[in-house]
């Protein structure tokens, strides 16, 4: 029996333990927030946040989530949207909008830890997540932007 | 927004969880009203007024507007219904706006081709006008006065004289017990009365988008349904020789197996057959399908070699091949000697490569079928399902999810239709999930291009004789079996419609055989016309020591209507859009001063490059920046897009379109290439099909949208494909390297 934290709530799980979390979140617990793009950790669409860490749930197996605080898109802005959120928001970002949950997420822990990265740092931190509608121009903004709304 | 919109507004999407099992993770999915069973049911129906498809009005003042056309991130599921608010005067932030399922009655649905705004402009215009008069007549009857008194602004009718109002939501019961207006009664708004159109609206599903809520194909659920992935022919055309179940049957939540006809020529829209494993959650259907072990007859399409293939391509290229367009006579002009110059062009195959995969959930009960899918085609869609699972298409209800993505890929409703006949089998609802390998390895790609071109130049650089061939194997081999020759449609997309002055100009096409299925993406055959000609115009300016800009002003000559039909090209015309030289100079021009064109000397690294391409009735001008470094590594600093797309009903989307055109432009010319080996995709995930990613988009897209009176035209695409010869030809003036075939990152570039 594995169990996690996920958006704040105890979760059990007894099903085969190699399940990548993003199935479970998915079609286990109804949580569509994150996607799936590619299976392999190469597009960033199903990323969530594992102790406050960007991690990719497609290739993170059940057994190592265990015990670990898993946050998703839903979980993010807890009473209310999180300024990353915001953000993206007042920059229009979204085109087809797939793979923003995933985008935000990642952009979310990078400014935890740092919130006014260079641009060579977002380009670091943000190029595991592909968007195919081209985004990235005003992702950049909104990261920029919701930087000093978190110093 | 209230609970009740909530729900309702993910129940159109196709999103059917609960909000209450949204919020954190409860275990229990369950179904909103709209999945169980009401097809179609949008409350723009159920709203006391509702004169017309595309508009009710309700008692509380909820205005429903629905939306026809699929929304995969152009914005037209904000920019029609804006249009339709517009002349309605209705409060945008008490607009609701629904997803209509396919059905005819709606008019084409199938978006694609750069036409939504320019086809539904007036019939969203007219529609919204229509409920506003109705709503002022509703009033000035109320109130016993002339409607000429009357105005309806802003949600209510208001009467100047007196002071009165009436809200919408107050005049709906009585407006919809009259007769609806004939349309020469109905007033459209003076342009100086716009409250929306040409103004910036936000992305109507923005919120939805930051917070995970929005739906996609994807995320549609339902109780008990199965999950399920399947093996596909690896070749085109390949048929199932043997397989065993046994240990796909092993893994645990697999319950079945089923295997689905390979499909009968030509294959359209059909699927392409194959094993499907069926299970109770996505990864044990994926786990089982790696473990069927399946034998495949490949059949002729096993043949296809991409490295060969290309040479016959460009061997073709240089033959004489079918007459498309003919002014003077060039081989005449070549036969008399002089400076000629010629040069091969190449564009591989491409993927769509969407981010949300092609995905379909199905329902099929008692001999009809829902369904739940990302489709830009959902009349395809009902087409194509009822065909798969013998039922009328009035039988099949095609519910439009948001699409993750489309780019001409979901257009084909090959999986909806797998989704459909594994319920039909199953007896159960199936969602059909394709990996990212299924949609690498089985796409309906891009075709790939070769192209010839000549020229002879006169005393002052100018051509005086061009020569142009382009070969291809043609979309048309998807629905007609050995097709070879481009249609008119794809002559005509920056091909037959070379907008150049050239007293003495033949345009050509040659067969080409295709082995896997063609399709079209973002732009079609602009993508591979406009790189030939967008290239080789840069090349003679550079072979005639002239300044490229300058030299593409030349070529386009003096202000005219080109009137192909008049040269006897069998071209595809848009009645009210003719090719207006005058304004492709103007966005050269445009572009070229924003971009501060020749203000730097090129070389050492750094360069720009400029081509010019009218596509979708919208002329476009790109202007790119370089910069390589020393290993070949390619920055974009900026790009400068003009464009004139005549009307322009949402700048805030259109932007956003030509900012993303940048980007798929820079797939297009740095990395993208799919290739076969004996009739297998080589590729298969973003590894090894590369895309653009953040660190090496274009740092900065800046767009002009040149004023303009003509009717909208389109925006989705027409950004596309100036960009790759723009590029190249930086890349010349940075490097002195002339790169004709694409990717860049073939010839060491990166």
């Amino acid at each position: 029996m594995i169990r996690l934290t996920i958006n704040g709530r105890e979760q059990t799980f007894d099903g085969d333990p190699e399940m990548p979390l993003l199935w479970y979140l998915r079609d286990e617990l109804g949580l569509t927030g994150a996607k799936f793009g590619c299976g392999e950790g190469l597009c960033g669409a199903c990323t969530v946040h594992q102790n406050g860490a960007a991690i990719r749930a497609c290739i993170t197996p059940m057994k190592r989530a265990a015990g670990k605080n898993i946050v998703t898109i839903e979980g993010l802005g807890a009473g209310g949207l999180h300024p990353v959120q915001k953000a993206w928001m007042k920059h229009n970002v979204p085109q087809c909008g797939y793979c923003q949950p995933g985008q935000i997420m990642q952009a979310a822990a990078l400014l935890a830890r740092n919130n006014s990265p260079s641009e060579e740092q977002i380009d670091q931190n943000m190029s595991g997540n592909i968007c195919r509608c081209g985004t990235y121009q005003r992702i950049k903004a909104a990261i920029r932007e919701a930087g000093k709304e978190l110093a | 927004m209230s609970t009740f919109d909530n729900v309702s507004r993910r129940g159109f999407l196709g999103h059917l969880v609960s909000a209450g099992a949204l919020v954190l993770g409860a275990r229990l999915v369950s179904v909103p009203a709209q999945a169980a069973g009401s097809a179609g049911g949008l409350r723009a129906n159920d709203a006391a007024l509702h004169p017309n498809l595309f508009v009710g009005v309700d008692t509380d003042g909820t205005v429903y507007i629905v939306a026809t056309r699929s929304e995969m991130g152009t914005g037209i599921r904000t920019s029609l219904p804006l249009i339709l608010a517009d002349e309605l005067e209705a409060d945008w932030s008490r607009v609701r706006i629904e997803q209509a399922p396919g059905d005819k009655k709606y008019g084409d649905q199938d978006t694609d081709g750069s036409h939504s705004v320019r086809d539904f402009y007036m019939p969203m215009r007219e529609a919204g006008a229509t409920v506003r008069l109705m709503l002022v007549r509703a009033a000035a009857s109320t109130w016993g006065v002339p409607e000429s008194e009357c105005e309806g602004r802003l949600h209510e009718v208001a009467h100047p004289a007196t002071g009165r109002k009436l809200g919408y939501g107050e005049l709906a019961s009585a407006a919809s017990k009259l007769p609806v207006p004939k349309k020469e009664e109905v007033r459209l708004k003076p342009k100086s009365a716009w409250r929306y159109i040409g103004k910036e609206t936000q992305p109507y599903d923005l919120k939805d988008f930051v917070t995970g809520r929005a739906g996609f194909g994807i995320d549609a659920r339902l109780d008990g349904m199965l999950y399920a992935s399947i093996e596909h022919p690896p070749v085109l055309g390949g048929k199932l020789k043997s397989f065993d179940n046994k240990a796909a049957l092993s893994v645990a939540g697999v319950q079945r197996t089923e295997l689905l006809d390979p499909f009968k020529p030509p294959h359209a829209f059909q699927p392409l057959g194959g094993v499907a494993v069926l299970a109770s959650n996505t990864w044990a259907a994926m786990q089982g399908r790696k473990k069927l072990n399946v034998q495949w007859e490949d059949g002729a399409n096993a043949v296809y070699n991409s490295a060969p293939y290309r040479e016959e391509l460009l061997a073709t290229a240089k033959q004489p091949g079918r007459l498309i367009r003919n002014a003077g006579n060039a081989e005449a002009e070549f036969a008399k000697g002089g400076k000629v110059f010629e040069a091969s062009y190449y564009v591989p195959h491409l993927a769509h490569a969407s981010m949300e995969p092609p995905m379909a959930l199905a329902n099929y009960r008692d001999g009809k079928v829902e369904v739940w899918t990302c489709t830009q085609n959902p009349q395809g869609a009902q087409d194509t399902v009822a065909q798969a699972v013998g039922v009328a298409p009035a039988d099949v209800t095609v519910h439009v999810t948001l699409l993750g993505g489309g780019f001409g890929r979901k257009s084909k409703p090959d999986y909806v239709a797998e989704a459909a006949f594994l319920s039909k089998k199953a007896g159960k609802p199936v969602k059909v999930v394709w990996s990212r390998e299924d949609d690498i390895k089985f796409d309906y790609y891009h075709a790939v291009a070769g192209m010839y071109m000549k020229a002879k130049l006169g005393g002052d650089g100018k051509p005086v004789a061009w020569l142009q061939r382009s070969v291809f194997p043609p979309i048309q081999s998807t629905f007609e079996q050995n097709a070879q020759y481009g249609s008119a449609g794809e002559m005509s997309m920056g091909w037959s419609d070379v907008p150049y002055d050239i007293p003495n100009l033949r345009v050509e096409n040659g067969p080409a055989p295709a082995h896997v299925r063609i399709g079209w993406l973002r732009s079609v055959s602009n993508i591979y016309h406009a790189f030939a000609v967008g290239s080789f115009a840069d090349e003679l300016a550079h072979e005639a020591g002239r300044d490229p800009l300058e030299y593409l002003l030349d070529l386009i000559g003096k202000p005219r209507v080109l009137d192909l039909k008049a040269q006897g090209v069998n071209y595809h015309d848009t009645p009210g859009f003719p090719i207006e030289t005058a304004r492709l100079r103007h966005v050269l021009e445009v572009a070229a001063e924003k971009a501060q064109w020749g203000k730097r000397k090129p070389g050492n690294g750094w360069g720009m490059g400029i081509a010019v391409h009218r596509s979708f009735l919208t002329y476009v001008a790109t202007v790119v920046e370089v910069e390589v470094d020393g290993s070949g590594k390619v920055t974009i600093p900026r790009v400068h897009y003009a464009l004139d797309a005549g009307l322009i009903a949402n700048p805030e989307r259109v932007r956003s379109q030509f900012e993303g055109a940048s980007v798929f432009g820079t797939s297009i010319a740095l990395f993208g290439e799919i290739t076969a080996t004996n009739g297998r995709i080589d590729q298969s995930n973003f590894n090894d099909y590369v895309v653009t990613r953040i660190n090496r988009a274009p740092r900065e897209t800046f767009v002009y949208m040149v004023e303009s009176e003509a009717p909208p035209a389109g925006v989705g695409e027409p950004g596309v494909p100036p960009f790759a010869p723009a590029l190249c030809n930086a890349v010349f003036a940075a490097t002195g390297k002339r790169v004709r075939d694409l990717p860049l990152s073939r010839h060491g570039f990166a």
